[in-house]
């Protein structure tokens, strides 16, 4: 009869009118100020740089190698190599950035620069809420803005974390047993070029 | 509705000409400009509509402001680079058309997805599929001036879908998940669970989806016989995807070229008879019940195993000189990438098959003798992105 | 006893209110002022109830819809109307360029006034009619037809192919309809005998047990009521009869070219119209202001007619909420092809009822007719048109 896929059509708004006040599942509405989702541990929103200890400038991961600035598909990632090296946390010397800026309004959250990044030095932020009133230097974030401890990557990707940690122990450790059997062999190698010496004595 | 479209005896019946509508009568025509302002162009398109009265006697579709030089910029880039663009074409199904790029660069350089990447891929086109389709129909309905409340429901399983996409790749929308070889990262077995208990919820939505709007009275008589598209113009435009199934050809590139896994799975392809708004409408409703019985199906065996291929690299990838196409059935249509390489890291050309655009051409041929009302109504069931369109 | 005074008083209450203020001013002058305060009352309340609904409107769709609807102006989001209000006055007053400027300033107030003055003839409680007429009923349609104008200056005057569109819609829309909603109000006067509405109410008034005696619970007065529920939505454009301003379309029809308080006007009208058209339809068919059963007749009436108001305007809401919207051909078609001929029919079978007399037989007679006619003309209707559900093959 006419009419009928009307009502059946009424009868379904109703059943979401009342349902809508007992059922979470329907009103799914988050009032975002006063409430707010807890961010997803893969979400990501723009990057961040990542440093160990307690110095940002000293314990920057960042080696300068500048293939992020390369792949990052925007091209928002300005990176000025410095001119000396400083060692890095397996203690190898390595170049570091004088200068790292990324222009967060030009930036797409892609995640290409965490992805090639050979060091694990940039890693992506959960923090969305960057408003600024000032237009052009507002969201341009120096190194010093973008440096984050690496309590902080703990704290916002856990999982992620002890993975990059576990993984950075490993080479790590290889190096320091690598140094060290370097080492063990530089000394045998000198105890060694040194005996013939005493014996020449 | 046909009794307006007058074929002038010299003119061929051919599919590349749309017919020629005579004017009713004395009077001024009405030259109306709709969009890219007017409410109902979904983003930026204009229409140059010429009107008799209400009567449409002739349209053109204006595109173009939306181009953001998507091609040009990916020739400029690595292979990489491009993927995250691949997101911003069809910002509704973002994840479909990581696939397309991936299949077509997988092509290109020899590479294979493992299968729990298979597996995972499946599982996110088919949820982008259904949560396309909902919002299609509900963008339509809102075009039919349903004061959004099926659009909200569309938008309430949205969300949930996405909030599954956003455990899982880290965004929303714009999800940049697929690599070259696999997946960006590993589905833990909390999103697994996750996903099972939010598709075994879809059938419910879907029925009620339908409980609102498949029989109701004034949505049969705005769209049935309205905009309709024969199978032979259809073909022949190179329409695809929903469109063409609703005009009866069965033509589903998952059944076609059994790209990725998509053999494994018992499904079946809904096909249209006449061609009309409702038939697009209906058939994307029964596509949603067919992406979940996919969805049921991939969920209950994921395989365990690693999620990319070994072989496949991030940085300083270069495939052999060679072209590859490849193309898997987005949610719109054919989605497909063709990409020459010349052993550099970038793409020689880079170009994208879009199926908005593509079931964009025959909008002329299937508004005309029709009301100002219906061409925002079938402009709606054409179901587009403009970032698709205009790229 | 005291309770029974108590409820009678409160019944009277705006009575006594007028009674009180009138008693400070001269004798000669009283009758008047009595008016001149019942006519204050009317605007005052009504913009107030509009701002009401819109805050419930938006409210109860959003339940509709699975969300909150407004709830950050004050408590409830009960202050939205008013910061509103201040938006729309704040607002810049743009006339377009090349606009008829005296007409594109009228249409708005002439909406607004005669919509107004439709109220003047609802009885909205016991004795409170502004203005009792023999012929209400008939004053209330004239004042009906006049917003057509208001339409259609406003769609003429802009200067815009969206608002001419609109209007053009509008008036044809609005005269289809108005033709049905005067033909289904007939059936009304042709049972009560009398164009007055007091008069429609007194006849409504009265109960069997407790039951009352309401006309939509005869078929006859079913009928009739479905078809003016019909007609009302259309005659007050709302969805999904809301064609001339169908955004979608129109980008919103004869008040494109509006803005700030005008635009707020041409709001305030569009609700207003709802307003008086639930009022008509509370007072030919749903009794008025007397109490849907018979012992709750201490509530004062004014409470039920304002609640039964309030109950028609929810089911505006839930149409809105529900429907797509028609499209203009369809429109006319149903207006002329399905729903004129059923109210033809429905005179028809209010005569039969009159001449039946008591008993069984008359209802049976009458629903068999309507039910049937509405089957089949529906079923005639979509298959001519060939529309229904449909069926569909799959390939494998």
């Amino acid at each position: 009869m006419l009419g009928e896929g009307i009502l059946k059509g009424m009868a379904e708004t109703a059943k979401n009118f009342f349902g809508s006040y007992v059922s979470k599942e329907r009103l799914t509405t988050v009032e975002y100020p006063e409430e707010r989702v807890p961010a997803a541990e893969n979400a990501r929103a723009f990057p961040f740089l990542v440093y160990d200890g307690p110095d940002w400038q000293a314990g920057l991961r960042c080696v300068s190698c500048q293939i992020c600035e390369k792949e990052c598909p925007p091209k928002c990632i300005l990176i000025e190599k410095s001119k000396d090296k400083k060692p890095d946390y397996v203690g190898k010397p390595q170049f570091y950035p004088v200068r790292f800026d990324i222009d967060l309004s030009v930036c797409m959250s892609c995640q290409i620069c965490v992805e090639v990044c050979p060091f694990d030095a940039i890693k992506m932020n959960t923090e969305f809420a960057l408003a600024t009133d000032d237009r052009f230097g507002g969201l341009l974030f120096s190194r010093e803005k973008l440096a984050k401890s690496n309590e902080y990557y703990h704290s916002i990707h856990p999982t992620e974390a002890a993975e990059v940690d576990a993984r950075l122990a490993e080479e790590k450790a290889k190096v320091e047993a690598k140094a060290k059997a370097a080492a063990e062999a530089a000394a045998a190698k000198a105890a060694v070029s040194a005996s013939p010496a005493e014996g020449g004595n | 509705m046909s009794s307006g479209v007058q074929t002038k005896p010299e003119q061929l019946e051919g599919w590349n000409r749309p017919p020629v509508i005579a004017p009713e009568g004395e009077g001024e025509l009405l030259e109306v400009a709709m969009g890219p302002h007017h409410p109902s162009t979904h983003g930026v398109f204009r229409m140059d509509v010429t009107l008799d009265g209400e009567r449409v006697i002739g349209l053109k579709p204006v595109f173009g402001y939306l181009h953001r030089n998507h091609e040009k910029i990916a020739e400029q880039t690595s292979y990489l680079a491009s993927m995250p663009y691949t997101d911003r074409l069809d910002y509704f199904c973002s994840l479909t058309n990581n696939w397309a790029y991936a299949l077509a660069v997988e092509k290109l350089a020899g590479l294979d997805a493992p299968e729990r990447a298979q597996y995972i891929r499946v599982i996110l086109a088919e949820l982008t599929r259904i949560q396309n389709h909902a919002s299609a129909v509900g963008f339509l309905l809102q075009d039919m001036g349903a004061s959004g409340t099926p659009l909200m429901y569309a938008f309430r399983e949205r969300e949930k879908i996405l909030d599954l996409f956003e455990q899982l790749t880290g965004a929303r929308m714009m999800c940049n998940f697929m690599r070259f070889g696999g997946c960006r990262v590993d589905a833990t077995a909390g999103w697994l669970d996750g996903a099972r208990k939010m598709v075994a919820g879809l059938p419910n939505f879907v029925d009620e989806f339908e409980a609102l709007l498949s029989t109701n009275e004034i949505l049969m008589a705005r769209t049935q016989g309205v905009g309709v598209l024969k199978p032979d113009l259809a073909v022949n435009t190179g329409v695809s995807g929903p469109m063409l199934r609703a005009s009866g050809v069965d033509y589903d590139l998952r059944k076609v070229d059994h790209y990725g896994i998509y053999d494994r799975f018992q499904f079946r392809v809904p096909l249209g008879e006449h061609g009309d708004i409702y038939d697009r409408y209906m058939v994307r409703v029964l596509e949603m019940r067919e992406s979940i019985r996919i969805l049921e199906q991939a969920l209950k065996d994921v395989p365990a195993g690693p999620v990319m291929d070994p072989k496949a690299k991030s940085r300083g990838f270069r495939p052999k000189p060679g072209e590859a196409y490849g193309r898997i059935e987005a949610p719109k249509g054919e989605l497909g990438f063709y990409l020459i390489s010349d052993g550099t890291p970038n793409p020689y050309r880079y170009r994208v098959r879009p199926p908005s655009l593509i079931n964009l051409t025959i909008l002329e041929d299937m508004c005309l003798g029709h009301d100002v009302a219906d061409v925002v109504l079938i402009f709606g069931s054409v179901d587009i992105v403009l970032g698709e369109v205009d790229r | 006893m005291v309770s029974t005074s108590f409820f009678t008083a409160l019944d009277r209450i705006f009575f006594l209110l007028r009674d009180w203020l009138v008693g400070f001013l001269p004798v000669a002058l009283r009758p008047a002022a009595g008016v001149l305060l019942g006519v204050i009352a009317i605007v005052a309340v009504f913009p107030g109830f509009f701002a009401l609904t819109t805050v419930f409107e938006r409210k109860g769709l959003g339940r509709m819809q699975n969300r909150l609807g407004p709830n950050r102006v004050g408590p409830f989001g009960f202050f939205q109307p008013v910061a509103d209000g201040i938006k729309a006055l704040t607002k810049e007053d743009v006339v377009p360029y090349r606009s008829d400027r005296i007409v594109h300033f009228l249409a708005p107030l002439v909406l607004v006034v005669t919509v107004f003055l439709g109220f003047a003839v609802l009885p909205m409680g016991r004795n409170m009619v502004l203005a009792d007429m023999d012929a209400g009923l008939l004053f209330f349609f004239a004042m009906g037809a006049a917003t057509e104008l208001s339409i259609f200056m406003a769609g003429w005057s802009s200067h815009n192919k969206y608002s001419l569109l609109g209007a053009m819609r509008g008036i044809a829309q609005m005269i289809s309809y108005e033709v049905v909603l005067l033909l289904s109000a007939v059936s009304v006067v042709m049972i009560g005998g009398s164009l007055s509405l007091s008069k429609i109410v007194e006849a409504q008034n009265s109960y069997s047990g407790v039951f009352p005696h309401w006309y939509i619970f005869t078929p006859w007065g079913f009928a009739g009521f479905v078809v003016f529920a019909i007609a009302a939505t259309a005659e007050t454009n709302r969805s999904p009869f809301d064609l001339p301003e169908g955004e979608s379309e129109l980008v919103a029809g004869y008040h494109t070219e509006y803005s700030g308080f005008k635009f707020a006007l041409f709001f305030l009208g569009e609700y207003l119209a709802m307003f008086s058209i639930s009022g008509l339809g509370t007072t030919l068919f749903l009794g008025g202001w007397s109490a849907p059963l018979s012992f709750f007749d201490f509530v004062p009436s004014w409470i039920w007619f304002f609640g039964k108001v309030m109950l028609s305007i929810f089911v505006f809401i839930w149409m809105r909420g529900t429907l797509p919207r028609l499209r203009q051909d369809q429109l006319m078609n149903f207006a002329w092809k399905f729903v004129l001929p059923f109210t033809l029919l429905n005179l028809f079978v209010t005569a039969l009822w009159r001449f039946l007399g008591e008993g069984w037989l008359r209802w049976a007679v009458c629903s068999a007719i309507l039910v049937a006619a509405w089957a089949l003309m529906g079923r005639v209707g979509m298959r001519r048109k060939h529309f229904g559900p449909r069926s569909y093959r799959y390939a494998e």
